[in-house]
């Protein structure tokens, strides 16, 4: 048993193992069969199955009709989800990147964000946005940035960021059942993407039949007790990764707390933990200025300072576009050097 | 349900066949290299020019195909292949005035080789070595764009510059400046580039748009983005649109140049669909045996832009075997600088993130940079750990 089953809660009833990007494709696709208002759009999402791989198989199993690629307009297909959701659909549309989030800003959140509150309740956009973030792979300034705090600032809509095999099926199944709109945030390097650095976390044990995971809900990747180490996306597997090191080197016994989403944060759950540890690490793959490093600190700061023993660590990206050059670009990501440092300093170890 | 209004697969039926022969466009040389003349695209070029031509392709070809090949060994992040779309960058590139000025997208290695950008600065871009790779200004160059079809509103807004400025219909030929806007044909769907479109149409803008189709946007086939032609789209904008053929290197030259006179002479915009064909990946972390259909690829290498060209110099006795074998070697010799300029560019230092993010110095930067710099000290102090 591996600590996600058991924080998980639900006994496994499969020892069956998928990567992030199976397991994403085979939660829209039980969700698909089961509704027939469910339908997926984008960019090169149909033969090819998305470029990240959220949609293998899809057009096979559901056919062009219900699996669409779309011509290059991200203010088009999103505009264009928005209005089928209101007349009762589920679309679900992929932006590709979510740096491309510049080019139908507005279709998102003055509209898809917007309609439910506008209408005084009287339309509902029940749709998903699912878009990939992160970086560590060279893409450069417009391809790797990860953005969730910039979604999360703006009301309206739920932001899930999966890091989990078991994470990824279960948020897009509740997300594509919940009447608000909800992004999906997938970073590139949870996938289990052939291509890319694997984390083995990638690859886990997910359960056959149709699930939810509830949003809102975080999640403890690794219990612990000399500090809270809260994070999200693939920084939890760098984090958890750290920590078990740390804990085996006699260090420090780390908790590490997966988000898993940020609209509705779960601050009683950043509260329990960081109440019992009194020392406070955020590792969050966005910048490091206005985002949700310094949301998760005052949580805790709103309630009750004095818990903490220690000054917060904050690791994020600096307040630069993400550079192109590898060396440039891993000096900004929160890496395991970087996460290491900060747990140390925290414990004062 | 009608069949025009079911969505198609991309590997599903095509609307147009591939390749040339049920296409109408400019075409100025056949693939078997035989001259064509049509009317309004007259041309007459000198032995030296047709012989430049073919030195712009097979150096171009050749400077792409190594950087591919840079990129399989890891001397590169990234390459986005130009191979198939030579003639129409070429032919684009060598139609501008030295005073025009360009937007490219990713792909048009072709254009910064003919604004004269060291293809070694173009290799440290993609390298990640530099931020910027050159300077706009020195080559009457935009940098590359790779959010698709955003430039093409900065072309317009560019043009609408030196229209204010007064550059264009002087009938001085060296102050009157056209602008040259590129884009593939995915980016046709984009507000952007038709919202650039509306506004070099009202305000008369001095801009030709310059659209390669090469037939694919990553997987999707271009009738993923058009059911007509999309020159035609032109005409609902109120500008002319002219297909090219995109193989076709004396073609695009002429019209393209036809184009910029045009907006030069404050005649307003037009719009080029250069009908070409990417013979390679769409980058190279693309797998186009997904997508590609089967025998295409080898339809279009019959109509390769060189290979026609090389007719045309057979025939009209501009090259022989010892010329091409003199751009062979030259060829090689490119081939062997850029091998060894990508090898020796510089890493760039690490602290050189921090460089301009904002115009002046920058409290919150600054803060970050001695943050960087204690967290780099502290590994030198602790002998190099972690
Ligand atoms: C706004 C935006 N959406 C999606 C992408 C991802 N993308 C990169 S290239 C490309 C296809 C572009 O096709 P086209 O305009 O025909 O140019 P080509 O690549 O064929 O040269 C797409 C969809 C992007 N870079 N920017």
């Amino acid at each position: 048993m591996t600590a996600t089953e058991t924080s998980q809660g639900a006994a496994p009833t499969t020892t069956r193992r998928l990567t992030t990007a199976k397991a994403m494709s085979e939660g829209i696709a039980q969700e698909m069969a089961a509704n027939p208002e469910v339908f997926y759009l984008g960019e090169d999402v149909g033969a090819y199955g998305g470029i990240f791989g959220s949609t293998g198989g899809l057009l096979d199993q559901f056919g062009p009709q219900r699996v669409i690629d779309t011509p290059i307009s991200e203010t088009a297909f999103i505009g264009l989800a928005v209005g089928a959701a209101t007349e009762g659909m589920r679309p679900i549309a992929e932006l590709m990147f979510v740096d491309f989030m510049g080019v139908c800003l507005d279709q998102i959140y003055n509209h898809m964000a917007k309609i439910h509150y506008e209408s005084g309740g009287n339309v509902k956009v029940p749709m998903v946005l699912t878009t990939a973030v992160g970086g560590g792979y060279s893409d450069a300034a417009q391809h790797s940035q990860c953005l969730w705090g910039l979604f999360a600032h703006l009301p309206g809509m739920k932001v899930v960021v999966p890091s989990t095999p078991y994470d990824a099926k279960g948020l897009m199944i509740s997300a594509i059942r919940d009447d608000n709109p909800v992004v999906y945030m997938f970073h590139k390097g949870v996938m289990g993407l052939p291509w890319m650095a694997k984390n083995p976390r990638a690859t886990d044990v997910v359960p056959e039949e149709a699930y939810e995971v509830p949003i809102g809900k975080a999640r403890i990747a690794r219990p612990g007790t000399d500090c809270t180490v809260v994070t999200i996306s693939l920084s939890v597997h760098h984090a958890t990764d750290v920590a078990d090191r740390l804990a085996a080197d006699g260090v420090a016994d780390a908790e590490v707390i997966d988000l898993r989403s940020l609209v509705p944060l779960d601050r009683e759950s950043i509260w329990e933990s960081v109440a019992r540890t009194g020392r406070l690490v955020v590792v969050d793959e966005d910048y490091l200025s206005f985002g949700m490093s310094g949301e998760v600190v005052a949580t805790v700061t709103d309630r009750d300072p004095s818990v903490l023993r220690a000054p917060v660590q904050r690791v994020a990206v600096p307040d630069v576009p993400i550079p192109y050059a590898r060396g440039l670009e891993h000096a900004v990501l929160p890496n395991a050097g970087r996460i290491e440092a900060a747990i140390r300093a925290v414990v004062g170890a | 349900m009608s069949d025009l209004a079911s969505p198609r697969g991309p590997a599903g039926p095509r609307s147009v066949p591939p390749g040339g022969e049920a296409i109408d466009f400019v075409q100025l040389l056949t693939p078997d290299g035989a001259r064509k003349r049509p009317a309004e695209y007259p041309l007459d070029v000198d032995a030296d020019t047709l012989r430049g031509f073919y030195r712009d392709l097979v150096l171009l070809r050749r400077f792409d195909t190594e950087a591919t090949a840079l990129q399989r060994h890891g001397e590169l992040g990234l390459w986005a292949p130009l191979l198939g779309q030579e003639a129409a960058q070429i032919g684009a590139g060598r139609a501008l005035a030295p005073q025009d000025f360009a937007f490219p997208t990713f792909r048009e290695h072709g254009l910064t080789w003919c604004r004269g950008v060291d293809p070694a600065q173009v290799l440290a871009l993609f390298r990640g070595a530099s931020l910027g790779g050159w300077d706009p200004a020195v080559h009457n160059l935009h940098l590359y764009s790779i959010v698709i079809g955003t430039q093409v509103l900065h072309a317009a807004g560019y043009a609408m510059g030196i229209q204010r400025d007064g550059h264009v219909g002087t009938g001085d030929p060296a102050r009157d400046t056209a602008v040259l806007a590129c884009f593939g044909d995915g980016a046709t769907s984009q507000g952007d580039v038709n919202e650039a479109f509306v506004f070099a149409s009202v305000f008369n803008l001095p801009v030709v748009f310059f659209c390669q189709n090469n037939q694919f946007a990553i997987s999707e086939p271009n009738q993923r983005q058009s059911r007509i032609p999309l020159y035609r789209r032109a005409s609902g904008f109120g500008f002319p649109g002219v297909r090219v053929d995109g193989n076709d290197v004396l073609a695009v030259y002429a019209v393209t140049r036809d184009a910029l006179d045009r907006a030069r002479r404050g005649e307003g915009p037009t719009f080029i669909e250069a009908y070409t064909y990417r013979m390679g990946a769409h980058t190279t972390s693309d797998d186009p045996s997904r997508y590609r259909p089967t025998g295409e690829l080898e339809h279009w290498q019959q109509l390769d832009p060189i290979d026609r060209l090389v007719e045309y110099l057979l025939l009209t006795q501009t090259g022989d075997e010892r010329y091409f074998a003199e751009i062979a070697a030259e060829a090689d010799a490119l081939g062997v600088r850029v091998r060894e300029a990508c090898r020796s560019i510089p890493n760039p230092l690490p602290e050189s993130m921090f460089d301009h993010v904002h115009v002046e110095p920058h409290a919150q930067v600054d803060a970050d940079r001695a943050w960087f710099r204690a967290y780099q000290s502290s590994f030198e102090t602790a002998g190099g750990a972690a």
